[in-house]
This record gives structure tokens, C-alpha cells and sequence, in this order.
């Protein structure tokens, strides 16, 4: 059969979603990032929330987020999106709000917002990206890099003695009363994207509830900031990130374990 | 029997080369041209079509979302 016959509009299986602005994404090539963003829009377009949700953009490697997601958005100061979304959802009970947010904001400059935003249990949702570097100031050590990792600002990589132990911020979350759904998936193959995609329905479904914040952190690289070709970069975070950010629920609510 | 026979439609001018989509691929369809694009980079390129299943694991992967997938049954 001519391949010709096959590219017709009723064999359409998969599309990139309508959502995507025509900018083309700032990301490196291979980044997790444009897979998230991808996902975000996917289930917000699958829910039919386009018109009802709105998103709180970080600083970062993501700071441009609004360019390329078709739908209401905010930019927040540096590490200050959750207090943003804290806002937005108490002005608009009824909007779906999410942050987007890289482990520099989240867990470096906005630990305080985010550590109090879940305790105060906001009803948003908040997508964490964790590749464990600074991959927009030209890979830095992050809160989230590594022990012995090398960046460049630890070059004979992480000392834990002298630059402290990594925040495992995920899990620290997942102890606070007011997070509802805790979760912790990557994007780097088709079966981990599925799982991932499913991650971020569930936690804009749990929005509805009011019960809390739904927390998904995605475990991605950062191929630029790691000196990786992108292949390798996602073999290595197999080899190395997954076993210290082990991938899978946190904190499920009560109701779905009955 | 039913056969599944599928095809992908890359937009080289938005692939960046990243190649995560090669090893996402159970049949080893796609493969990187040597020639570049507009932005020069190397573009990914369906070198060996006739054995797509239309699974759509390398539009999901796609870190751009470059990649659209038709998919179509054939009655053998």
C-alpha cells in the first residue's frame, strides 16, 4: 500500500494538539520539556477546561511558557508561582490553576512559597520539572543535583560535605497535610509519557475536589547542562536519577486505595 | 487476518535532530538525514516507512511534537 494512501485526514491517530501556539519551543533539542508542556495541553484540551484554566509560568528554562501554550497565563516572579496560583484560585474558585515550575524555582528560590502553598493546602495543581541543574544559566549546581555530579559550578562534582545534601523536595511535600495527590513520573519513553500523561489528568481531576494540592514532578533531562547527546542524557538519568528519585506515587488519596 | 499499516509525516523544519524518537520506534522506522534544515539541524526522516504500525510511540516522545501519525487497516 502506497504511503500516500495511508496520509489521509480520517487515518489521523496522533496530532500534535491545537493548543501549541505556531511559535516554535525554545528548548534544546530533546528536552523533557516540550513533552510536558505537550502533556499539559493535552489533557487541559481532553477535559475541554481550555477556557477555565489558567497557567502560572516560572523563570527558568520555561519562562516563556506563555509563548507557546494557547491559553490564559501568568509569569511569576522567580520561585514565587505558587503564591501567584494561590491568589488566582482564591480570586477564580472555579478556574483550574497550574503552576509549571523547574527544581531552581520550585525547590531553590520558592521553597518558602511552595512548602507553604501545599501546607495552607491551595486547590492548584503543581507540575515540578526536576532535571537537578540550572539549565538556563548554563547548568549550575541546583538544590536538586546529585552527590558527585559535576556541574559547573561544581566541577569535580557535588561534595555533600561542603555543598550539602540534595533536597528530596517531592518527598518533603508529601508529608504536609494539605498535598492531596503526590506523584513523581519522567518523560523520556513512550511507555513513561503515557504514565506521566495519566499523572497530570489525575491531579487536574483532583483539582475539583478542593481537597488540596496535586503535585506532579517530572523527572527530565537536561542534555545542554548534563554535556550529553539527548540519547544518552535520558540513559544516564535511568542509571543515576531514577534511583535516587525513584518514579511513582508519593502520597495517593485515601479514597482510591479503599 | 487484519493488518495494521501505518505512516508518519515529520515537519523537518520544526525537528531539531534530538533523536529521541529513534530508539522510541519498535520497527526502526526513522532514521537522521545527513542534510540540515532551515535551523541546520540534522532532521529525522522515515527511512524505512514500509514497516510502520502507525504505534504513534514516536510522536509521543517527540520532545516538539514534529511528528504526525496516520494509521489504516488493510484486509489481506
Amino acid at each position: 500500500m502506497d504511503i500516500n494512501e495511508i496520509i489521509k485526514p480520517e487515518n489521523l491517530v496522533y496530532k500534535k494538539t491545537k493548543l501549541f501556539t505556531e511559535k516554535p519551543l525554545s528548548y534544546c533539542p530533546g528536552c523533557g520539556h516540550g513533552t510536558t508542556h505537550r502533556l499539559i495541553l493535552e489533557v487541559i484540551e481532553e477535559m475541554g477546561i481550555v477556557s477555565d484554566t489558567i497557567g502560572i509560568a516560572p523563570v527558568g528554562c520555561a519562562v516563556l511558557a506563555y509563548e507557546f501554550m494557547d491559553i490564559d497565563m501568568q509569569q511569576a516572579a522567580h520561585g514565587r508561582a505558587p503564591a501567584l496560583a494561590t491568589a488566582v484560585k482564591r480570586l477564580m474558585p472555579n478556574k483550574f490553576v497550574f503552576t509549571y515550575q523547574g527544581d531552581g524555582d520550585l525547590a531553590a528560590i520558592g521553597t518558602a512559597e511552595t512548602i507553604h502553598a501545599c501546607n495552607r493546602g491551595e486547590n492548584i495543581t503543581m507540575i515540578f520539572i526536576n532535571n537537578g541543574i540550572y539549565g538556563m544559566t548554563g547548568g549550575q549546581m541546583a538544590p536538586t543535583t546529585l552527590p558527585g555530579m559535576k556541574t559547573s559550578t561544581s566541577p569535580f562534582g557535588r561534595d555533600v560535605r561542603i555543598m550539602g545534601n540534595p533536597l528530596k523536595i517531592t518527598e518533603l511535600l508529601a508529608n504536609l497535610p494539605g498535598t492531596y495527590y503526590v506523584t513523581r513520573q519522567a518523560v523520556h519513553t513512550p511507555n513513561a509519557v503515557r504514565k506521566a500523561k495519566k499523572a497530570i489528568r489525575n491531579a487536574f481531576e483532583y483539582q475539583k475536589l478542593n481537597k488540596g494540592v496535586s503535585f506532579v514532578e517530572v523527572v527530565s533531562n537536561c542534555n545542554s547542562g548534563w554535556k550529553m547527546t539527548p540519547n544518552d542524557a535520558n540513559k544516564w538519568m535511568e542509571e543515576n536519577m531514577f534511583p535516587f528519585y525513584p518514579l511513582g506515587d508519593i502520597k495517593v488519596p485515601q479514597l482510591e486505595k479503599a | 487476518m487484519a493488518k495494521v499499516k501505518g505512516a508518519i509525516v515529520i515537519d523537518v523544519e520544526r525537528c531539531k535532530g534530538c533523536c529521541v524518537c529513534i530508539p522510541a520506534c519498535p520497527q526502526d522506522v526513522i532514521q537522521i538525514v545527513k542534510e540540515v534544515n532551515g535551523k541546520g539541524y540534522q532532521y529525522a526522516f522515515p527511512a524505512n516507512h514500509d514497516a510502520c504500525t502507525g504505534c504513534i510511540n514516536c510522536a509521543i516522545v517527540c520532545p516538539d511534537g514534529v511528528i504526525t501519525v496516520y494509521r489504516v487497516k488493510v484486509e489481506s
